[in-house]
């Protein structure tokens, strides 16, 4: 067998796999934080309840709808998009007008609600999803053995994030969307409907976190608490990535990712802090994050 | 119109008069905090003492935390980090040299908090906003990390049993009145410190840079040395607090280094009311009650979603907090 560091290539390849496979949850979560930012102004700290919401949407919709994981996938996102769209239009918008860390407190306060309810009814263990049979089994690369579930999680997430991408920066709805997050009043004053558009972005947003919500119940275990701290380590991606731009934050997400898996080989001590550590590494040599713009 | 009356008023009277006026108010602020002491003084003989030394602990971290948020405005996402050092330095040197006086731990568990403030305060002020808030969330979640893989800390069980000891060797800390008289002078040392810089010239820039930054700068004041040393004040506070909590409970836990925490001391300064004096004391308090009264009660499960709960209804419909509502009315009807 190969070895590289000292480590047999498969293993290698196959924690960069994981590493890839988190980096790609990392993309879609920071994704939708910087879409939401970027016109609202506020970070959305629900953003992790959000994702366990996607995930449970598709387990309690099996478990009593029989609803399989292929419609979950359509239809978990569109709930939590609604739900989305129901907290902005009914709650965020009152504290438009107010200093921005009030809505990372009251999405705080939703998170604590919403997780501390699906803790009072599932408890802390939380709930297993089953693998969708046709993703089921995997690819015999010769050096290394690749499940099929794993590279559908990694090629779903990339196709959204690249869609995400192409809808914002090339279609007309998505210039919208950049010129509200330029100057909102300007785009109110040449008739589009800036409160709409906020709605729908919110929605988006919390879309894209109950679309990666769905693809990570099969491999990870659906709790309560799934959220809330792969959400922090969201938060340090964002600092890195800096939220100026969104094809940064897809590749910072990827990146980030693919780090981690390659520490957890190295030296896998430091695999929960790597993240944090290169955001501290980042912020001594580039404030503004890697695709920030210096402000 | 009432407030067009009290301006008209204060431009016609006369220097002395004015003066006069303040001296009596500041006479009244005085037997205030005097009532206030003669009440901290006997409360032990009317409720557990215990409880007491949490809440005083729990108010001074909240002070601590009002520091930089209501006068600096600076939100800090980390302040558990700072709580939780100054508990397991504290913890751990009690626990190990048995011989240590309890004041020496104390100050080695803030001096490590303070440490730890200038190392986030350099990082955290580097950007504003929102990022700060995320990027010392990111921090306090690096050293939870830490805690959790130590050799120190003892993992998930945390320090157990770490020894009261003796304070300056003369006073017997198992004695739960002692301790509480104990807590209750760092309480007071620690709420003099912020008040004596709140009303410091120092803290008048605070204000401004928290008001306008560009200004500020403008008038050439070094703003981020401010906000660092703002920041590492209100760590050190921070980290005094939690050493004494140590002390009190005997115990540094993952608890008091999780998000959550830092989660807490926001509510409780929010709820009390961000920027006053007393706000975070009456939102610690309310908060530190509430969760006691609901462990023990059925809604023990909820009280994270009942924490939420008042979390959004105070951004909602209650900003001023508590003691801001009540200053308001005041300013109204007298």
């Amino acid at each position: 067998m190969t070895m590289v560091f000292g480590i047999p290539l498969g293993v290698l390849l196959g924690q960069l796999l994981l590493g890839l496979i988190n980096g790609a949850f990392y993309a879609l979560l920071s994704l939708g934080l910087a879409i939401i930012f970027g016109l609202l102004r506020i970070i959305n700290f629900a953003h992790g309840a959000q994702y366990m919401l996607g995930a449970f949407a598709a387990v309690l919709g099996l478990k009593y709808l029989g609803i399989n994981y292929w419609v979950a996938l359509i239809v978990a996102p569109l709930l939590v998009g609604a739900l989305g769209m129901l907290i902005e239009r009914g709650l965020l918008r009152r504290i438009a007008g107010e200093d921005h860390l009030y809505g990372l407190l009251l999405t705080f306060g939703l998170a604590l609600i919403v997780e501390g309810c699906f803790v009072k009814l599932f408890g802390v263990s939380g709930a297993s999803y089953p693998m969708p049979e046709l993703l089921k089994g995997g690819y015999n690369l010769g050096f290394m053995f690749l499940p099929t579930y794993r590279a559908w999680v990694v090629v779903a997430a990339v196709v959204v994030c690249v869609l995400t991408w192409y809808m914002i920066e090339r279609t007309r709805l998505g210039s919208y969307l950049r010129a509200g997050t330029e100057n909102p009043k300007l785009m109110q004053a040449f008739g589009i409907n800036v409160p709409l558009l906020i709605t729908l972005t919110y929605g988006y947003g919390a879309a894209l976190a109950g679309l990666a919500g769905v693809l990570a119940a099969p491999i990870y275990s659906v709790t309560p608490t799934m959220g809330a701290n792969l959400l922090i380590v969201v938060f340090a991606v964002v600092v890195i990535g800096g939220m100026g731009s969104i094809m940064g934050a897809i590749v910072t997400g990827l990146a980030m990712g693919v780090i981690e898996g390659l520490t957890k080989v190295i030296y896998p001590e430091a695999a929960n802090t790597i993240v944090f550590l290169v955001m501290v590494l980042v912020l001594l040599v580039r404030p503004a994050g890697l695709f920030g713009k210096e402000t | 119109m009432t407030n067009m009356h009290i301006k008209q008023d204060s431009l016609v009277l006369p220097p002395q008069v004015v003066r006069e006026r303040q001296q009596a108010a500041q006479r009244r602020k005085l037997w205030f905090y005097l009532a206030l002491f003669g009440v901290a003084l006997v409360a032990p003989l009317a409720v557990y003492p215990i409880f007491l030394m949490k809440l005083l602990c729990f108010a001074l971290f909240a002070c601590a935390f009002n520091l930089l948020l209501g006068y600096a405005g600076l939100l800090s996402f980390g302040h558990a980090a700072f709580f939780a050092t100054g508990g397991y330095i504290t913890g751990y040197l009690l626990s190990e040299y048995s011989g240590l006086g309890t004041e020496l731990g104390i100050l080695a568990g803030t001096l490590a908090s303070a440490a730890l403030g200038l190392l986030f305060g350099l990082l955290a002020i580097r950007r504003q906003g929102i990022y700060f808030a995320m990027i010392t969330l990111a921090l306090a979640q690096l050293v939870f990390f830490i805690f959790v893989q130590a050799p120190f800390t003892g993992g998930e069980n945390g320090l157990q049993g770490v020894p009261r000891g003796q304070l300056f060797g003369l006073f017997d800390l198992n004695n739960n009145m002692t301790l509480y008289y104990f807590v209750l002078a760092v309480f007071i040392v620690g709420f003099a410190i912020i008040q004596r810089t709140i009303h410091s010239p120092y803290g008048q820039v605070l204000r401004a840079i928290r008001e306008n930054e560009p200004r500020a700068i403008s008038l050439g004041y070094n703003v981020d040395a401010h906000k660092l040393l703002a920041f590492v004040i209100s760590a050190t506070l921070t980290g005094l607090a939690g050493s004494t909590k140590t002390v009190v409970f005997q115990l540094a836990s993952l608890t008091d280094a999780h998000w959550h925490m830092s989660g807490e001391v926001i509510l409780m300064t929010l709820l009390g009311g961000v920027g006053t004096v007393l706000g975070p004391v009456v939102g610690a308090s309310v908060v530190i009650t509430l969760q006691s009264y609901l462990s023990n009660g059925p809604l023990g499960e909820w009280v994270h979603v009942i924490l939420g709960a008042i979390f959004v209804t105070c951004v909602l419909l209650f900003r001023v907090g508590i003691v801001g509502w009540v200053l308001k009315l005041a300013k109204r009807n007298f």
